[in-house]
């Protein structure tokens, strides 16, 4: 380990929290809300990857790499989302999509 | 001892890169300044004796995700920040009230204990993390390839164009 474990996560915490920080700021905007879950997911991969070389397990580096996979899933998915609203409305605003109609 | 100091200085470039993706106004200079959190980012995964996980942070992140949310950008035609999308300062303050106890209160659980310099572990070669990840979770490889599957049904759904008796 080059830095102690408990400064990892304190970087990890703080690039969370500014995630979610953006997340709670940018609630109209969909682009920015799917930055913003970029932000944090990314954090959250930065504790796997220091919890495996903190205790020299390959697990740590699984589990990064799921969730690699995973956002990409994600990502790809929610950009359709929003192409197909942005195909309706016109927007991409939250405050539009707000009538849960067929 | 010069990792460490690499650390330190690769932790601010990614923490104010965030910060000003976050707070930027226009999407496309976002996507950038959070590509420049993600190389930093990357090279502190390479640091942390993670080289896989450092070129798939590269590869994939600040390759594929980051150049996915451009093209959307782009079709989309959505950078205007004058149209009034931004959040003001009424937005603002609660999510950074929120943020600020939430950081603070980890920073001083974190604090309280004892930092201590833990022993190096061994580091694992690419060859060793592979041979792990094939033989000993290979139902979790098949399951995230399933979702990759059902992500791309998914989204080659969602972007169809409605045809002939679909439209409207």
């Amino acid at each position: 380990m080059i830095v102690p474990f408990e400064q990892i996560l304190i970087l990890a915490g703080l690039l969370f929290f500014i995630g979610m920080g953006g997340l709670l700021a940018w609630r109209a905007n969909l682009i920015m809300m799917l930055v913003s879950i970029e932000v944090m997911l990314n954090a959250v991969m930065l504790v796997f990857v220091a919890g495996s070389a903190r205790w020299g397990n390959a697990e740590g580096q699984f589990f990064a790499i799921f969730i690699m996979a995973l956002t990409s899933a994600e990502v790809s998915l929610a950009l359709a989302m929003v192409v197909y609203l942005h195909r309706r409305k016109h927007t991409v605003n939250t405050d539009m999509f707000s009538e849960l109609k067929g | 001892m010069i990792e460490q100091a690499i650390f330190y200085i690769l932790a601010a470039v990614a923490v104010i890169g965030t910060i000003l993706a976050i707070t930027e106004k226009h999407p496309v200079h976002a996507i950038m300044y959070l590509v420049t959190s993600l190389f930093s980012m990357a090279v502190i995964f390479f640091l942390l004796m993670a080289p896989l996980v450092a070129a798939f942070e590269v590869i994939l992140y600040a390759g594929a995700i980051m150049v996915l949310f451009l093209f959307v950008i782009m079709m989309l035609d959505l950078g205007h920040p004058e149209q009034g999308m931004s959040p003001g300062w009424q937005t603002w303050w609660p999510a950074l009230l929120l943020s600020t106890i939430s950081i603070v209160s980890l920073v001083v659980v974190i604090i309280s204990h004892r930092a201590v310099m833990a022993a190096p572990a061994a580091a694992l070669s690419i060859r060793e993390v592979a041979r792990h990840l094939f033989q000993e979770h290979g139902l979790a490889v098949e399951l995230v390839s399933l979702q990759l599957l059902f992500a791309l049904v998914g989204a080659l759904y969602l972007g169809k164009q409605p045809t002939g008796k679909d439209a409207k």
